[in-house]
């Protein structure tokens, strides 16, 4: 009896493998690991994990085989600032929820309004991109990103970190856009305000975090009255979250160096457009940066054409630990290209690779489980026809969490429907 | 005697020759868009036009030798939508109907985003009005020949154009904004189909007073507004018309048939694609972004394929900026159609070259490396439609306008002396990128 038994129970548990969604292997695929080289290979993914990674794996005869011959695979891309499932129609303030009222919204949580059927999120899909930050924007506190993967029905089921990080508009002198026409002196004045705010709002942030700690050493909490915002804070004073500072020019970022040089918590930069003027003060200060648009204008008029394009690689060179952000919505699939332009103007094609992948799973303290192909790290892998950062690339399969991914998309399916009209 | 003849006539010719100004790319990679990709092959430049192209062309003495082994040669690119270079003249807000402005009285020499455009291998751009009145003025097609003084970077000889604008843009701005028509699409078509009525009346009227004999004939009044749309109903003016949505494409061309107008191209069109059959019917042509789409409701059903759509059923198709930005790369948007709808290289390049020279008009001139043409061309490092691909150098008329190894950092012509240093730079560049382009010169 039992000679029988067993074969049948290890034949119902490889039906069981067979039929689970998040189970597959690729086979002889050329792997960019990202982090252990470039070699062909196959992957095992097993309950949404890359369970075997190498050049000799063998496959389980049970899984469903992707013959990869010919073909690349990359870890899923990851955006380190867009503005995705919170923007829907940009002109329309009922479909933006970026943005609150005021000034003073620590609080606020990204992920509460993040929408898992947004139209957007498939179309952000289709160059391998995988995950994304999603952050608030406005005010000086604007609240907490989150650190999503482009798949799932909720946002519990899509969320990475549910906050990814606390953010700071760090106050500025520069223009907002090309459209600002405003004077330096109104700039300024706002800018001694805001300072004064911040500071302000800093220290009461510190007295209450003393007061929780202290509460809670002497067992009072339960007595302790709860200050929403600045409960906020606990958690990045207790260097668990990081802070992300929105800076741009040259003057803020130093500012915002020298703001942030006596202040014990994680902290990382986000926009850094002027970057590469002050490139060794940041490297200096060991703060990472979210950088991007790469698509972007020179931020003055007498600066060269290309700084814009150069940006991210002359911080790289400097030593500073470096992300590509979209800071886009609708299209946060052009993350790649990005990227690309950066290459064409002198950046390593490996190091631009890593930008989108380890270097932000690192920034953000997920690198044990996404930015790179190796052993037990989450199956968010892109099988790709030729170089992930060529435009003409196609990607032919996406895996999220080990679920092979529909391509598809509203832009492919009106594709399919009025590529051949009829009548 | 006959010596001396020889003599003078050799002399001349090679006087000839030395007054003669040629330039000699040699070597490169040509893509000639309308003859097919020549691989290491010269062409040769005198006065500014494409004299030769050949392999081993001979240098005539005293010429410019470009080496561009290796590098790819195409003709300039050309923007057949853009706000640069005007100076707070984009919208001349004040009625949903003002034909008889134009941008030629805005235009600027010294915007640094001409130059910018030069480093991404634009030549030739369409300087437009914006989309903030159903017919919001004429156009100017000008040449990026940067540091030269406005009259000089007109394109010359090129035909007049002018912006139209459906949907939104127009609505908001008379019809939510000042209570007045248009705030509807039905009310777009309305203003559109009186302004033509009213131009017809207004050609009656001169007709008559041309036929009339009489000693004691009055004139009628003149009308800048009703002249100018006159002359659209003449067919002397191609309508560009600002469009998103296929409803309001349809009740353009139906509106342009009963006024026998042939010609139009459809600006941004992002809806093409759904009346692709009807617009090919028309003979309309179309200029749109390569993948923008839901900044605003009526782009929302936008598509990255529209672009390859359209080309399949034959509209003549161009990819355009409309952003001081965009224009930089127009190469990354046309590699884009490679993806979204397997586009052929050439097809895509046509997109950017060609297509839009024949839209503005002006495709005897510029648009492919032809002998006879405009000497404007590109010069890229690798494929243009390579991601990895940089701008080189850019030439009009033959001359270098933009040298990536020989340019000076700072390009600006003019420095304002009150501008601060150092602190005026943008604290937030994406919000650059968030506006509909066409309607953001509110002040």
């Amino acid at each position: 009896m039992k000679n029988v038994v067993i074969p049948i129970i290890l034949f119902v548990l490889s039906l069981a493998r067979l039929s689970s969604a998040q189970s597959f292997a690729l086979k002889d695929g050329e792997i960019n690991t990202i982090t252990n080289g470039v070699f062909i290979g196959n992957i095992v993914i097993e309950n949404g994990k890359i369970s075997a990674v190498g050049k000799d794996i063998l496959i389980p005869d049970s899984l469903e085989t992707i013959d990869c011959k010919g073909l690349r695979i990359y870890p899923g891309l990851i955006d380190a600032g867009s503005f995705l499932g919170l923007i829907e129609i940009g002109s329309l303030p009922e479909t933006r929820d970026n943005a609150e009222v005021g000034e003073f919204n620590p609080d606020l949580l990204a992920f509460t309004a993040i929408n898992p059927n947004s139209v957007l999120i498939p179309v952000a899909r289709v160059n391998g991109v995988t995950s994304v930050i999603s952050e608030p924007s406005s005010g000086l506190f604007p609240g907490q990103s989150t650190l999503i993967n482009l798949f799932g029905y909720t946002p519990d089921e899509m969320a990475i970190l549910k906050s990814a990080g606390m953010h700071l508009n760090f106050p500025s002198k520069g223009r907002t856009s090309s459209f600002d026409k405003s004077k330096l002196e109104e700039r300024e004045k706002k800018y001694k305000e805001e300072m004064k705010k911040l500071n302000e709002l800093w220290i009461m942030a510190e007295n209450y975090y003393k007061n929780y700690k202290k509460a809670f050493e002497e067992n009072k909490l339960d007595s302790f009255p709860i200050n929403l915002q600045f409960q906020a804070f606990v958690p990045l004073f207790d260097e668990q979250l990081p802070l992300i500072i929105h800076v741009n020019s040259q003057y803020d970022i130093l500012q915002a160096i020298e703001w942030l040089s006596n202040k014990k918590i994680k902290k990382i930069f986000s926009g850094v457009s002027e970057g590469w003027r002050v490139a060794d003060d940041i490297a200096k200060s060991g703060i990472p940066c979210l950088v991007g648009p790469v698509l972007a204008l020179p931020t003055r008029a007498e600066d060269r054409f290309d700084v814009p394009y150069k940006n991210v690689e002359r911080l790289r060179k400097a030593g500073v630990k470096v992300a590509f952000r979209s800071g886009e919505s609708s299209n946060v699939r052009n993350l790649p290209y990005e990227a690309a332009t950066a290459v064409a103007y002198g950046m390593p094609e490996d190091e631009a690779l890593k930008a989108l992948t380890i270097n932000p799973a690192e920034i953000f303290g997920v690198s044990d489980k996404y930015g790179s192909i190796e052993n037990g790290k989450v199956a968010n892998l892109v099988v790709t026809n030729g170089n992930i950062l060529q435009v003409r690339t196609k990607i032919l399969h996406l895996f999220i969490n080990g679920h092979k991914v529909s391509l598809k998309n509203r832009q492919s399916e009106l594709y399919d429907e009025f590529k051949k009209r009829n009548p | 005697m006959k010596k001396l003849f020889i003599i003078i006539i050799f002399s001349l010719y090679v006087l000839n020759v030395f007054a003669q100004n040629y330039v000699l790319l040699k070597g490169g990679n040509l893509l000639t868009i309308t003859n097919g990709d020549l691989p290491e092959t010269d062409l040769l430049i005198a006065n500014g036009k494409i004299e030769k192209i050949g392999k081993n062309l001979s240098a005539p003495p005293n010429t410019e030798i470009i080496d561009v082994k290796n590098m790819f040669v195409m003709p300039g690119i050309i923007d057949a939508h853009s706000h640069m270079a005007i100076d707070r003249g984009i919208n001349e807000w004040t009625n949903p109907v003002t034909a008889e402005v134009s941008i030629e009285n805005s235009i600027r020499n010294d915007d640094i985003a001409l130059y910018r455009a030069l480093a991404g291998g634009v030549t030739t751009i369409h300087a437009l009005h914006g989309s903030a009145n159903v017919i919001g003025g004429q156009n100017e097609i000008i040449k990026l020949r940067y540091g030269k003084s406005i009259e000089q970077m007109r394109f010359k000889g090129a035909p007049r154009t002018i912006k139209f604008a459906l949907g939104e843009n127009p609505t908001r701005v008379h019809g939510r904004g000042n209570h007045i028509h248009p705030s509807t699409r039905m009310g777009v078509e309305q203003v559109i189909r009186t302004a033509f009525n009213d131009a017809q009346n207004y050609m009656q009227l001169w007709e008559e007073y041309d036929k009339d004999t009489s000693a004691n004939k009055v004139p009628p009044q003149k009308n800048l507004r009703l002249e100018a749309l006159a002359d659209v109903l003449k067919g002397n003016i191609i309508i560009n018309c600002h469009s998103y949505r296929a409803d309001e494409i349809l009740m353009l061309m139906r509106v342009l048939k009963d006024y026998n107008i042939k010609k139009v191209v459809f600006q941004h069109i992002l809806e093409g694609y759904k009346v692709a059959k009807q617009l090919k019917e028309f003979g309309a042509m179309a200029s749109t972004f390569s993948d923008w789409w839901a900044y605003k409701f009526e782009v929302y059903y936008a598509s990255a394929y529209n672009a390859s759509i359209m080309n399949d059923y034959g509209v003549i198709t161009s990819i355009n900026s409309d952003s001081q930005e965009l224009v930089r790369h127009l190469y990354l948007e046309a590699s884009k159609s490679l993806k979204y709808g397997n586009m052929s290289e050439n097809d895509a390049l046509k997109m950017i070259t060609i297509n839009p020279a024949i839209q503005l008009g002006i495709d005897k001139r510029v648009g492919s490396l032809e002998i006879g043409k405009d000497a404007d061309i590109a010069v890229f490092s690798k494929h243009p439609l390579d991601s990895f691909t940089t701008c080189e150098m850019t030439l009009i008329d033959g001359k270098i306008y933009f040298d990536r190894k020989h340019d000076k950092d700072d390009q600006r012509l003019n420095v304002n002396p009150f501008e601060p240093v150092g602190f005026d730079s943008f604290s937030n560049t994406q919000n650059d990128f968030m506006l509909d382009k066409c309607v953001i010169d509110l002040k």
